[in-house]
C-alpha cells in the first residue's frame, strides 16, 4: 500500500508504517494525505499532535456536501477514528432563533437535511460530548483550552488565531477534513506557524488612536493589510493592559476573529501582552519587517468603507446579531446589562427589533444560573448557542436586512456591521 | 504562445480555457451558491456552470468556473476552503486545474490533495508560476497544463 509513493519528507519508522498499511488501508490514505500536504510546503516532518483535545470547522449538515459525509463514512468504516476527543463548531439550526414557515422549509427541506446523520458520524469520530458546538471551544466553560506550546490539529480560523496568540499552542491555518486527519493520526506536519521562524512577526503595527480601538474594526484594518502574515501591534497594550484577563481576553478573542476573516492571520503578537510577545519581545519581530501605522483616521477609513449588501440600504433592519465568534459569560453578562440600562433609559421593555445573543452551549448554561438570565430574557433578547454565518447562508436570510457588531458575519454574509455601541442603540432605541 | 514554468502541487495534464482572478479567490463564497442551490429547481437554474458567487471578486462573480483553468494568487477565506474544493471536485463542479502565481496557501493544498488522494480524477494544480503568469493570462485563452508544471498560454 502507497508502496510507489513518492514523498519528500523524513518519516519515523511508525509514521512508515501507518502510511504502509500497518493500520489498514483507510489508515494508509489518511496519513498519505498529511504527507503530501506537508510536502507542498516543504514540511521536513511530522510531529506529535500534543494537545488534549481537537477542534472541527465542520458542525454541519448540508445535504449538497454529500462527499464529506461519505468520506467520514469511510472513516469510520475503515477504523480510522479520531485518537483524541474534539469539538465542532456551532450547530447551523436553533428553533429559538427568529425564522418563519418558509425559512425552516428550506433549511430543513433542502439545506441542513443531514444534520442528525452528521451529529451521529461526529460521534463516532470522537465528538466529546453533545454541548461541545461552539466557535470558542477554549472557553473554561467548554473546556477545550489547550496550554502554552501544544501542538495542535484544529481548524476554525478564529479558534486557530487565539490558541496560537493568546494561548501559545501551535496550530496552522488547517482547512476542515486535514485537522480531522491530524486528530486521526495523530500527527501533523512540521511547517509555517509550527516553526519557530513561521512564527515571527514580519508586519509591525503602530497602534496610535486617542481612544480604545474597536477590536473588531481594528482586527479588520490589520487583517486586510498583512493577509495571512504575522503581526507585532505595539500600543495597544495603552488600551487594554498588560494582563490576559476575561476582558482584555474577550477583546482579543473578537480582534482576532477579525484578523482572520478579513485577513488570513493565524496568529499576531501584542507588545507586552501576548505570551510570546511579553517573553521575546522585540527580538521576535523578523528582519526587514514592514510597519503599518494605525490612527483614528485610519479606523474610520477601514470602517466607512465596508459596502453594504442590503438591496435597500435605508431598510429597516429584521434582526440582529451579537455574537460572532460566540460570547464569553462576562460578555454576555455586560451586554445583559447594557440592554436593559439602555431600554430602561429610553422607556422601553422590549428590544425594538429581534436580537440573538450566541454563546457556546456551556457558557449558556452557566449564564442561566445566574440572576442575569432573567434580566436578559425580559429585555426580548434570544439567547442561542447557533453559529449566526449559517443561520445567514440561505437564500431567504440573504435578502434580510441583519446587521451585526461581527465583522467575520459581515465579511461571510450580507449582514451589515455597525461598532458595538451603535447595535446598542439601534437595539434599545429604535430603528436607525 | 508563452510558457511558465511552475511546481506541480498536484501533476497532471490538462487543457482549458482560461478564468483569470487577480485578487485572492475564496473558495466558500465563490463555491457556496453553486454547491448549496445547483440541485434545488429554481435557485440553481443560474449556477448551472458553477458560477462564482462571491460578490467581493470583481474578476470572477458571476461567471462559470466549471471546466476552466483559474488563474489565481492564492485563495483566502474560511477554513472550509479545502473541504469545499474537495467537494467541488468530487461533485464534478470544479475548474480543470488551479493554476497559482504564488505558494499555494494551506486551505488550497488541502483541497488540492483530498482531492487527490480521495477522488477518482484529480485535478491538477501548479504553484510559484509567479505574478508574470497571472499579468499574462487573459479569461478565454487556451491554457495547456504539462506533468512537470509547465503552464503554456495560447
Amino acid at each position: 500500500m502507497n508502496e510507489n509513493f513518492n514523498y519528500k519528507m523524513e518519516l519515523t519508522e511508525e509514521q512508515a508504517a501507518i502510511l504502509h498499511g500497518s493500520k489498514g488501508e483507510t489508515m494508509a490514505k489518511v496519513m498519505k494525505t498529511l504527507v503530501l500536504y506537508g510536502d507542498a510546503f516543504g514540511a521536513p516532518k511530522m510531529v506529535p499532535v500534543t494537545s488534549k483535545m481537537g477542534h472541527l470547522v465542520t458542525s454541519f449538515g448540508l445535504g449538497v456536501m454529500k462527499p464529506v459525509y461519505e468520506l467520514m463514512d469511510t472513516l469510520i468504516d475503515g477504523g480510522a477514528i479520531s485518537g483524541q476527543k474534539f469539538s465542532v463548531d456551532p450547530k447551523p439550526l436553533d428553533k429559538n432563533v427568529p425564522s418563519d414557515f418558509l425559512k425552516n422549509f428550506v433549511f430543513n427541506k433542502f439545506m441542513y437535511s443531514v444534520q442528525d446523520e452528521y451529529d451521529a458520524q461526529l460521534k463516532k469520530l470522537g465528538l466529546v460530548d453533545s454541548k461541545a458546538y461552539t466557535c470558542t471551544c477554549y472557553m473554561d466553560e467548554v473546556g477545550n483550552k489547550p496550554n502554552k506550546g501544544d501542538v495542535l490539529s484544529w481548524a476554525e480560523s478564529s479558534a486557530v488565531v487565539y490558541a496560537n496568540s493568546v494561548l501559545g499552542a501551535k496550530c496552522n491555518r488547517n482547512s476542515g477534513i486535514i485537522e480531522l486527519f491530524g486528530s486521526i493520526v495523530g500527527f501533523v506536519p512540521y511547517f509555517g506557524l509550527l516553526t519557530e521562524e513561521g512564527r515571527k512577526a514580519t508586519w509591525i503595527v503602530e497602534v496610535k488612536t486617542t481612544k480604545k480601538p474597536e477590536a473588531q474594526i481594528l482586527g479588520s484594518a490589520i487583517g486586510m493589510k498583512v493577509m495571512e502574515d504575522v503581526p507585532f501591534v505595539k500600543g495597544l497594550d495603552k488600551w487594554i493592559g498588560t494582563e490576559l484577563d476575561g476582558d482584555t481576553c474577550a477583546y482579543l478573542k473578537d480582534f482576532g476573529a477579525a484578523t482572520a476573516s478579513n485577513g488570513a492571520v493565524g496568529l499576531y503578537h501584542i507588545e507586552n501582552l501576548t505570551p510570546e510577545a511579553v517573553e521575546q519581545g522585540e527580538s521576535i519581530i523578523a528582519d526587514g519587517a514592514k510597519t503599518y501605522v494605525i490612527d483614528d483616521a485610519e479606523l474610520e477609513r477601514v470602517y466607512k468603507n465596508y459596502p453594504v449588501m442590503w438591496a435597500d440600504k435605508n431598510a429597516t433592519p429584521k434582526l440582529c446579531f451579537v455574537g460572532c465568534p460566540h460570547l464569553s459569560l462576562a460578555q454576555l453578562k455586560e451586554w445583559t446589562d447594557n440592554v436593559a440600562n439602555g431600554l430602561k433609559k429610553n422607556g422601553l421593555s422590549k428590544v425594538s427589533i429581534p436580537t440573538v445573543f450566541t454563546a457556546a452551549p456551556g457558557v449558556i448554561e452557566q449564564f442561566n444560573k445566574t440572576p442575569y438570565a432573567a434580566k436578559l430574557k425580559a429585555t426580548g433578547v434570544v439567547l442561542s448557542y447557533i453559529c449566526p454565518l449559517m443561520y445567514m447562508n440561505n437564500p431567504l436570510a440573504k435578502k434580510m436586512p441583519v446587521i451585526t457588531n461581527s465583522n467575520k458575519l459581515r465579511t461571510y454574509t450580507t449582514s451589515r456591521y455597525y461598532k458595538s455601541e451603535e447595535i446598542l442603540a439601534i437595539i434599545t432605541k429604535g430603528v436607525k | 504562445m508563452k510558457q511558465f514554468k511552475g511546481r506541480p502541487v498536484v501533476a497532471g495534464k490538462c487543457t482549458a480555457e482560461a478564468l483569470v482572478s487577480h485578487s485572492g479567490f475564496n473558495t466558500l463564497a465563490s463555491f457556496q451558491s453553486a454547491l448549496q442551490y445547483g440541485e434545488i429547481p429554481i435557485l440553481g437554474s443560474k449556477y448551472k456552470n458553477t458560477e462564482c458567487g462571491d460578490q467581493n471578486n470583481k474578476d470572477l462573480f458571476g461567471k462559470p468556473m466549471l471546466n476552466k483553468a483559474l488563474c489565481l494568487p492564492q485563495t483566502i477565506g474560511s477554513t472550509t476552503g479545502g473541504m469545499v474544493l474537495y467537494c467541488a471536485k468530487a461533485l464534478g463542479k470544479s475548474p480543470s486545474c488551479l493554476l497559482f502565481s504564488e505558494h499555494i496557501d494551506s486551505l488550497a493544498a488541502a483541497g488540492a490533495v483530498l482531492s487527490a488522494v480521495w477522488t477518482d480524477s484529480p485535478m491538477p494544480v501548479v504553484d510559484c508560476l509567479g505574478q508574470e503568469f497571472l499579468d499574462a493570462v487573459k479569461d478565454g485563452d487556451k491554457i495547456t497544463v504539462a506533468e512537470d508544471g509547465t503552464v503554456t498560454i495560447g
